[in-house]
């Protein structure tokens, strides 16, 4: 009913405008980063968001309506879906950031944020299968011999086949270190057993083979997260020729019925029923988590651009809705009028787009530090920005899952009663946004991730880089055009995570770590606000500048300045009390005990 | 044979028209242009002969201002081979356009000339006619279908008219117009959106190629048309065939 149409504008604004092209197209190491031109950008976007918006939005409704099932052994995905699949691969999409030697593009992440936030906003169970993939490619590219590369790489980047990742056992999930499944050497290649559940696109009716990647254990390894190695394990096994020969002892034994994403199958597999699943080793013995934190650093951003995608396509139904929607008169004016109009309504809207452009900022910049990080010539900068990368991975992932999640929530409340019935829409937002901030590490795990490997492990180096440059910035919202409350909420948000940080590193110092991780999920979303915030107040002067300079589009600047602002006072406004849950939450949290519940 | 197709940057057919406040022109600034939706079915009919075998190159023209490089660009992200830009800011007529086509068949010496019916800005539908008499070309428009027999002279068109379907047999070179159920367009490939940025882009003015674009026509002003009023909604047939017989005496 309300369908999807691409925020071209505000993207083009961050990745032109704001961020810029040429910080990546310069990076010569990569093959395919320097194609990356803004005319280039407009040609690929308006190309992205037609076939977005005409071929997968479409199937959006109908595959929530009909979920991926299994029969006869198979899984069979929503009607529609195997010819957009094969429309998505046919017109190249799924190589737009593929290394260009096995047939992809090789466009840097800053090109493909917003390709990807299309894709997901149109529908996201669908986008899953292209995401999984390409975490699998980048896996093969970054560790696997040169044969690996050729045989697998060509096929996945065309979308021949396509990729999963499997971590997930039943008494595994955030505790990896639990992971059962073994792989036994065997003339050169392994035979694997055990049980993957929760496997996205495990199985589908869209290709000849599927390429599993499996966390498994050899016979000697070591106990813990350090004895587990990464696996090959393709659905059909390969003949010497790279044809497809015999199936691999690999079943898919059940899909689940969830919330949300229904289009999207969520398999468990049973490895080696039969005797034991035929794989190869990807990269070294016991370096599997390492491999699959080289991926997860890419996933996990995916998810948080995913998680802004789907608070984007819920905000405009939100937005539509309300501009059609009559009900009585809102104040100060003389007759009944849009419930966009009622103060609360403006406010709910108001607060909902502000988060989004917030979010796609923060997004888009982590896709291009990723990009400085992959490409920097110079070893220094390169590692400074590797850095970088590690500290905002948990931030956009967090951040932007739980925004994501909180706008379709807010987008539904704006519906009214037509929200919480099927037929808008809004229902279908809410339920696909749930599960960003569950899979590739709930936000819980985020949060242990962003205080216990990036804040705590350097001594706070990694953080008190960012809080400088930020402070640096702060001077620059001196323009006549931007308010001052602007300046004054950026600076005092600063200071908050200054203090808080400070605090969580004098609490672990102290030895009290159950108080600091306590605390570290308000950590995180106060970090959130800030760097997000940061971004939008960039965004302002970008703005203000524009403005002064003279442009064609008054309103567009004048309204990025204006939600600078409001994000500022009604979003960041709640870091206050993040702040004073993270230095002064940990005493209370110690008194409470889950046996006395 | 080369196949020639001209294309125009039109407001994008998403977005509603609006008279700009002087009511001098439609209002375009800051809007969304597209390729005019019926040149991209004359683009994806060009595209079919080449892939059939009947074609050898397609060329893309444009038309206009600085800005329709980009529709070219579009052409060639679907497959043209080449394309060329008569670079003017001066309003143009079809009478205009129809000449400085002339100028570039002349040259170029295409067997077929693929055009939209019309475009969906002003609506003219005179562009492939015009150029059809300026050449001397036998014409075909709103064509639903193309059925060429390898190495023949001729080319049979089927065309929409009033009350049915229409088959001719036209000699070659000839000027085709296309209708809404020729095709369906294909989207543009990621692989050939980055090839067309190496496509060769030639960039001449009517002055050139010697043509006179100043407009035949003055325009007087340009309006919305009158909002509608509202509608009233009839309780049975019977109520609705007494209005319309007795209060709008339509029947
Ligand atoms: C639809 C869907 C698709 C999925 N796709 C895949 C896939 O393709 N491949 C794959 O391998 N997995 C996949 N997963 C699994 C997903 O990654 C896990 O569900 C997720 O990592 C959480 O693990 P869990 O479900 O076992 O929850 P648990 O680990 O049991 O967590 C339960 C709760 O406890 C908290 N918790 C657990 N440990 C800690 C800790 N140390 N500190 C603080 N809090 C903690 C969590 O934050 C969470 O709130 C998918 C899951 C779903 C639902
Ligand atoms: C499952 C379900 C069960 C229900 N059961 C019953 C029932 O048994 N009996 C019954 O009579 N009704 C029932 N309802 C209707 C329910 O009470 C209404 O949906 C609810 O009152 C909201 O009205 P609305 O849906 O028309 O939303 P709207 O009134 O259109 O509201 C849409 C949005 O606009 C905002 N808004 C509207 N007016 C203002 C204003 N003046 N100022 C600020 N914001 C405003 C709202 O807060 C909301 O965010 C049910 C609804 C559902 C979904």
């Amino acid at each position: 009913m309300y369908d999807y149409r691409a925020p071209l504008r505000d993207m083009a604004f961050v990745v032109k405008e704001l961020l810029g092209l040429s910080t990546v197209s310069r990076l010569s190491q990569h093959e395919g980063y320097a194609e990356a031109t803004d005319e280039l950008f407009d040609a690929i976007q308006e190309e992205c968001a037609r076939f977005s918006q005409e071929v997968l939005s479409p199937l959006n409704k109908i595959g929530d309506q009909n979920p991926a099932r299994m029969e006869t052994g198979r899984v069979l995905t929503p009607p529609g879906f195997k010819t957009g699949y094969e429309q998505f691969v046919a017109a190249g999409w799924n190589g737009l950031t593929a290394p260009v030697a096995f047939g992809g593009q090789g466009l840097p992440n800053l090109m493909g944020a917003p390709a990807e936030e299309m894709w997901h906003a149109a529908n996201m169970a669908f986008t899953l299968c292209p995401l999984l993939t390409r975490g699998a490619i980048e896996a093969i590219h970054t560790v696997g011999t040169p044969e690996q590369r050729q045989r697998y790489l060509p096929q996945m980047v065309s979308g021949h086949w396509t990729g999963t990742m499997n971590l997930t056992e039943p008494q595994a999930g955030s505790d990896l270190a639990a992971l059962r499944t073994r792989a036994v050497p065997e003339n050169g290649h392994y035979r694997l057993t055990g049980q993957k559940i929760f496997i996205t696109y495990g199985d589908q009716d869209y290709t000849e083979n599927i390429i599993h990647l499996v966390l498994a254990r050899l016979p000697d390894a070591p106990a813990g997260v350090k004895g587990l190695s990464l696996f090959i394990v393709p659905k059909y096994r390969l003949n010497s020729d790279g044809s497809i020969g015999p199936a691999n002892d690999v079943r898919t034994v059940s899909v689940e019925h969830k919330l949300g994403i229904h289009a999207s199958p969520t398999c468990v597999l049973s490895y080696g029923d039969e005797g034991g699943a035929w794989g190869e080793l990807l990269g070294e013995p016991h370096r599997g988590l390492e491999i699959m934190f080289i991926m997860m650093n890419a996933a996990r951003f995916s998810v948080g651009v995913q998680g802004m995608a789907i608070g984007q396509r819920a905000y405009q139904s939100a937005l539509d809705y309300a501009r059609e929607r009559i009900q009585g008169v809102p104040l100060g004016m003389k007759s009944a009028a849009p419930i966009a109009w009622h103060p609360d309504v403006k406010r709910m809207l108001s607060s909902m787009k502000a988060r989004l452009e917030a979010c796609r900022a923060l997004s888009y910049y982590a896709g291009q530090i990723l990009d400085l990080a992959l490409g920097e010539p110079d070893p220094h900068q390169r590692a400074q920005a590797q850095a970088r990368s590690d500290l905002l991975t948990p931030i956009v992932k967090g951040f932007c899952s739980e925004s994501g999640l909180w706008v379709a929530n807010e987008a539904l409340q704006v519906f009214g009663g037509m929200g919480y019935v099927e037929e808008t829409g809004a229902a279908q937002c809410l339920r696909d946004a749930r599960i960003t901030t569950i899979y590739e590490g709930t936000t819980g795990i985020q949060a242990n991730d962003l205080v216990g490997r990036k804040l705590l492990r350097d001594q706070g180096e990694m953080v008190r880089s960012l809080l400088t440059e930020i402070k640096a910035f702060l001077p620059e919202l001196n323009h006549p055009a931007v308010p001052g409350s602007l300046t004054q909420t950026m600076a005092h948000v600063l200071g908050l995570a200054e203090q808080s940080s400070l605090h969580l590193g004098k609490t672990a110092l102290s030895g009290n770590l159950p108080q600091c991780f306590g605390v570290a999920v308000p950590y995180l979303h106060l970090m959130g606000w800030l760097v997000s915030g940061w971004l939008m107040a960039r965004s302002a002067v970008v703005a203000a500048r524009k403005l002064e300079a003279g442009t064609q589009e008054p309103d567009f600047y004048q309204a990025k300045i204006a939600t600078a602002v409001f994000y500022a006072e009604h979003g960041m406004g709640v870091s206050t009390s993040l702040h004073r849950i993270v230095v002064g939450g940990g005493p209370a949290l110690d008194g409470m005990n889950p046996d006395q519940f | 044979m080369k196949v020639l197709v001209p294309v125009k940057r039109v407001l994008d057919y998403n977005i509603k028209a609006r008279a700009n406040a002087e009511g001098s022109a439609v209002e375009l600034s800051g809007l969304k242009m597209s390729m005019n939706p019926f040149d991209e079915i004359a683009v994806e009919a060009a595209l079919r002969l080449k892939e059939a075998g009947h074609a050898a190159e397609i060329i893309a023209v444009s038309c206009g201002v600085t800005a329709c490089q980009e529709t070219l660009r579009t052409a060639m992200a679907l497959g043209a081979d080449r394309s060329i830009l008569v670079q003017t800011d001066m309003e143009l007529e079809p009478l205009a356009v129809a000449k400085l086509l002339r100028q570039l068949i002349l040259r170029e010496q295409p067997g077929l000339v693929i055009c939209g019916k019309q475009a969906i800005d002003d609506d003219s539908n005179q562009t492939g006619q015009m150029l059809a008499a300026l050449l001397g070309w036998a014409q075909a428009t709103f064509a639903s279908r193309l059925d060429f027999t390898p190495g023949a002279s001729r080319v049979e068109v089927t065309r929409e008219i009033d009350g049915g379907l229409e088959t001719l047999s036209v000699a070659l070179p000839a000027v085709i117009t296309t209708d809404l159920r020729l095709n369906e367009p294909r989207y543009a490939t990621l692989p050939n959106i980055m090839k067309a940025k190496k496509k060769p882009l030639e960039t001449l003015t009517p002055q050139a190629l010697g043509v006179d674009v100043t407009p035949r026509l003055q325009l007087l002003r340009v309006a919305e048309p009158p909002p509608r009023k509202g509608g009233v909604l009839v309780s049975d047939v019977a109520q609705l065939v007494d209005k319309l017989k007795n209060e709008v005496k339509v029947i």
